[in-house]
């Protein structure tokens, strides 16, 4: 198995992101790039008793790895899904992957699975060829067993071929099996973690209950940006059964029950120092802006933006705002880590293990080889989990304790405040449309907070100039990787502008995104979703509360049409209806495209609508759900999900790309139904009157 | 020394010996061993750590163990009856209604509860009664729909 650098891992990832060809180009083939292992039993162990085993450093995060991986070793294998046995996330015993994120499970993880089960089949047909003295072409396979068609009664199985040791064969590339012969791409497949969740079996990190575990609760500073210095633990330490670990700046108090920890740790009294900075989420935005100011660069530069103004009949200037965002998965941080025989074996609650085996190694400047990550069932992710800091925090305090597994806890105060948000960020744009109203004659992007990230589009736009700030730590909290970071905030900046020049020019705003599209699978997109949906072209507002937006994530491509009512009185946003068409090529497992896209919809309801981290210097307001706030069930509206049938046998990651139009489609239904536009997500009920009192 | 705790749980007696203003949820988790109940916020604020208490939705983060005393309480892991799955895991499982399943213990409980008074509500009545209960996956639609679906099938849980 050949590994690479977390510095090449991180290149090989950003050239894929940045790599845009149009989605036929892509080969099904499968690929092997460099960081795969070569070897197919590296994924694929057949034991004594014929079980396939599948092994991938992947995660399930409830995304539903688990059943579609298992889905395409079954189809090249002849299997049921269910008798593929996954396991996931565990460094010793997967080979390397790259993090669960970015969408990349399909678009780099599945082609090489699928070559590794192809080649697979291969090698059992060559076996079973040897074994049964015929041609390889003479015989049949299904449900682990071969035989001779003619003479069904030569036959063998998987598990007499293979007597569980590695196959030596190797066949290099071998095509897997054309899309017209596949029977299990494309059906609807009960998710394989179903009887785990549903029955409260499914163990998640916290869930683990190691002999002789010490739970940690970790004293932490009032702000960001702050240190502990000095501390009293008299009192924490008066409590039977506490133990106290410190480790320069890291203070835990130790306990075997959970919950006693945690009160132990309120009576330890720590000072702390440190400069918080002086912002709040109020001037955050100005902030950003004037510390991007002096370092803005030019990262895209297409076409002369001056000569384009003078070509403009219509002109439009908007401001464009996020707030930062918390990932708020349901479960917090949680890891257990236990130190033994010089390994460090952490069972962490993540989206990255081989990030999160490096960052543990290197934290407590181990050998990689001496690190290991066993993940359970992950209680959510959407990018908060791609970094380790609670396994490192269990880790270090586990390396003082040889042989006591140790468990952090994050509670959903510790969430809210470790957490690295979705970044607050601002977008301007100043763009026009000519007299024809059929092109786009300049467009001008000036960002801080925010990156160039998914900024062109399958639009027609001649002209496109990008600035954003190369400015190093602009923010003055910590952020991190949102689903579909970049994308969202610059869709949502690009179709509510594209909105707005429409309505100035009085014009339909589907029938300007069609004169717009330069991409057929666009049209046909549009379409689609525009049909689904039963849109009536008319220039806004019109008082229906109907908005559109279309949205890309690398080669997948959205097209979200939302209907909302506005009270005018309160400013509160009802969605009524929201409809997602999605071309991510072929789909695979359609039930599970299905709930990522519907997951992705209602978990933007709250992007859009409430959830805001609110902060004053470093202290985090946001400490629980009372004031953060996640879409319950009286905000959900009716959701429609529509696939394009693409043709392509392609396939696209879908945790990201339904994210990217949601609060666009929103804003432009709110200016719909109410001719107010909202600029600054989350729009909340505050903002929405305030920009209800805009209106002329 | 703190005085036992009796209650019933899942159909037998226990007796515990815990502080009796310890929560609920830590005794069953941490103290018998029954992590299907979950924790999501430790402020009565997600519905994830939802138990039944004498058929009552309950949120065991905010119940002191002293108040069960005496009661019949049922989790997660109570609910399949000699292996057979109770109509509601059944139509979670069947519509596929949660993804990262962190909630679903939570949810399952909750609409169980709801169901039992009222197997027959209208959407609107089993938005209103999951309105407690947080999922981040955005599961909410098929959640609606599976707890929907066990009204229509069987007239209630049993
Ligand atoms: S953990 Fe009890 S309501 Fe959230
Ligand atoms: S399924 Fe993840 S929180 Fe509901």
């Amino acid at each position: 198995m050949r590994r690479r650098t977390l510095l090449q891992t991180a290149a090989a990832g950003a050239l894929t992101f940045f790599f845009r060809t149009p989605a036929s180009a892509a080969p099904i083939e499968p690929t092997r790039p460099g960081a795969y292992a070569e070897d197919f039993n590296a994924y694929l162990k057949i034991s004594a008793d014929g079980r396939v085993g599948c092994f991938v450093g992947k995660t399930e995060l409830g995304q539903g790895a688990t059943t579609v991986l298992a889905m395409l070793v079954a189809e090249e294998l002849e299997l049921d899904p269910a008798r593929v046995d996954m396991l996931l996330g565990d460094t010793d015993l997967c080979p390397w992957d790259l993090p669960t994120g970015g969408s990349l499970t399909m678009w780099h993880t599945a082609p090489v699975l699928r070559g590794a089960a192809a080649e697979a089949r291969a090698v059992l047909l060559g076996l079973a060829a040897k074994a049964l003295g015929a041609p390889a072409a003479d015989l049949a396979l299904k449900d682990g067993a071969l035989w001779v068609k003619a003479d069904p009664k030569r036959r063998t199985t998987f598990g007499e071929l293979v007597q569980g040791r590695k196959m030596a064969r190797h066949l290099g590339k071998v095509k897997p099996k054309p899309l017209s012969e596949c029977t299990v791409i494309g059906r609807r497949v009960p998710r394989k973690d179903a009887l785990a969740k549903i029955t409260g079996a499914a163990k998640y990190a916290g869930d683990l209950r190691l002999p002789g575990t010490l739970h940690a609760c970790l004293l932490r500073p009032p702000a960001q940006g702050l240190k502990l210095t000095t501390a009293d633990t008299a009192a924490a330490e008066r409590v039977p059964g506490v133990r106290i670990v410190r480790d320069g700046t890291l203070l835990a108090v130790l306990h075997a029950q959970p919950d006693t920890a945690r009160k132990a740790l309120a009576l330890v009294k720590g000072t702390f120092e440190g400069t918080e900075p002086d912002v709040d989420d109020v001037r955050i935005y100005q902030y950003l802006v004037d510390k991007a100011a002096p370092g803005q660069r030019v990262m895209i530069a297409r076409g002369d933006v001056a000569a384009g103004e003078k070509r403009a009949a219509t002109v439009v200037e908007g401001e464009y705002r996020n707030a930062y965002e918390g990932h708020a998965t349901l479960e917090p941080h949680t890891s257990v880590a236990k130190w033994e025989e010089g390994r460090m074996t952490v069972w962490a609650s993540n989206q990255s293990p081989f990030v999160f085996r490096d960052s543990v190694a290197e934290a407590l400047k181990l050998d990689k080889d001496k690190v290991r990550i066993v993940t359970p069932f992950v209680g959510g992710g959407f990018g908060g989990k791609l970094v380790a800091p609670a396994a490192v925090e269990a880790a270090r305090i586990a390396r003082q304790l040889p042989g006591v597994p140790i468990q952090v806890a994050w509670n959903r105060e510790e969430d809210f405040l470790l957490d690295g948000y979705r970044p607050a960020a601002v977008v301007k744009i100043r763009s026009g449309l000519d007299a024809g109203r059929g092109a786009i004659t300049f467009w001008d992007n000036i960002a801080a907070g925010v990156s160039q990230g998914e900024a062109e589009f399958a639009y027609d736009m001649q002209t496109n100039r990008y600035q954003a700030p190369a400015v190093p730590d602009l923010h003055p909290l910590k952020v991190g990787a949102w689903r579909a970071p970049n994308a969202h905030t610059n869709a949502f900046a690009r179709e509510c502008q594209l909105d707005a020049l429409a309505a100035k020019a009085g014009l339909d705003p589907a029938t300007l995104r069609r004169r717009l599209a330069n991409d057929p699978r666009l049209l046909r997109l549009l379409d689609l979703a525009l049909e689904a949906f039963g849109w009536e072209p008319a220039p806004g507002p019109t008082g229906r509360g109907i908005g559109l937006a279309c949205g890309a994530w690398r080669q997948a491509l959205v097209v979200a049409v939302a209907q909302v009512a506005v009270d005018k009185a309160t400013g509160k946003v009802q969605v009524l209806r929201f409809l997602e068409a999605v071309d991510v090529g072929l789909v695979v497992n359609p039930d599970g495209a299905r709930q990522q896209v519907e997951g992705a919809i209602t978990m933007c309801l709250g992007q859009a609508l409430s959830e805001e981290i609110r902060f004053k210097g470093g202290h985090i307001l946001d400490k629980n759900f009372d004031t953060y706030l996640l879409p319950r069930f009286s905000a959900i509206p009716r959701i429609q999900v529509v696939f394009a049938d693409s043709g392509t046998t392609t396939t696209q990651g879908i945790g990201e790309p339904p994210v990217v139009p949601v609060a666009a489609a929103l804003a432009n239904a709110v200016f719909d139904a109410t001719g107010a536009r909202v600029t600054h997500v989350p729009f909340t009920p505050a903002r929405v009157l305030e920009a209800l009192k805009r209106v002329p | 020394m703190d005085a036992p705790v009796s209650f019933v749980l899942n159909g037998k007696p226990v007796t515990v010996t815990s502080p009796r203003d310890r929560m609920l949820v830590w005794v069953l988790r941490d103290e018998l061993g029954l992590t299907g109940t979950k924790v999501g916020c430790e402020a009565g604020l997600c519905g994830a750590c939802t138990v039944l208490v004498d058929q009552e939705a309950v949120l065991s983060c905010s119940t002191a163990l002293g108040d069960v005393a005496g009661k019949s309480i049922l989790t997660i892991e109570g609910l399949a009856l000699d292996g057979k799955l109770d109509p509601v895991q059944k139509a979670f499982q069947d519509h596929h209604a949660f993804q990262c399943g962190y909630c679903t213990s939570g949810m399952i409980m909750a609409a169980w509860a709801f169901l039992k008074k009222k197997p027959k509500a209208t959407r609107a009545e089993i938005v209103a009664a999951m309105e407690g209960n947080i999922c981040r996956c955005g599961a909410h639609v098929r959640i609606l729909d599976a707890v929907e679906s066990v009204g229509k099938a069987t007239g209630g849980v049993r």
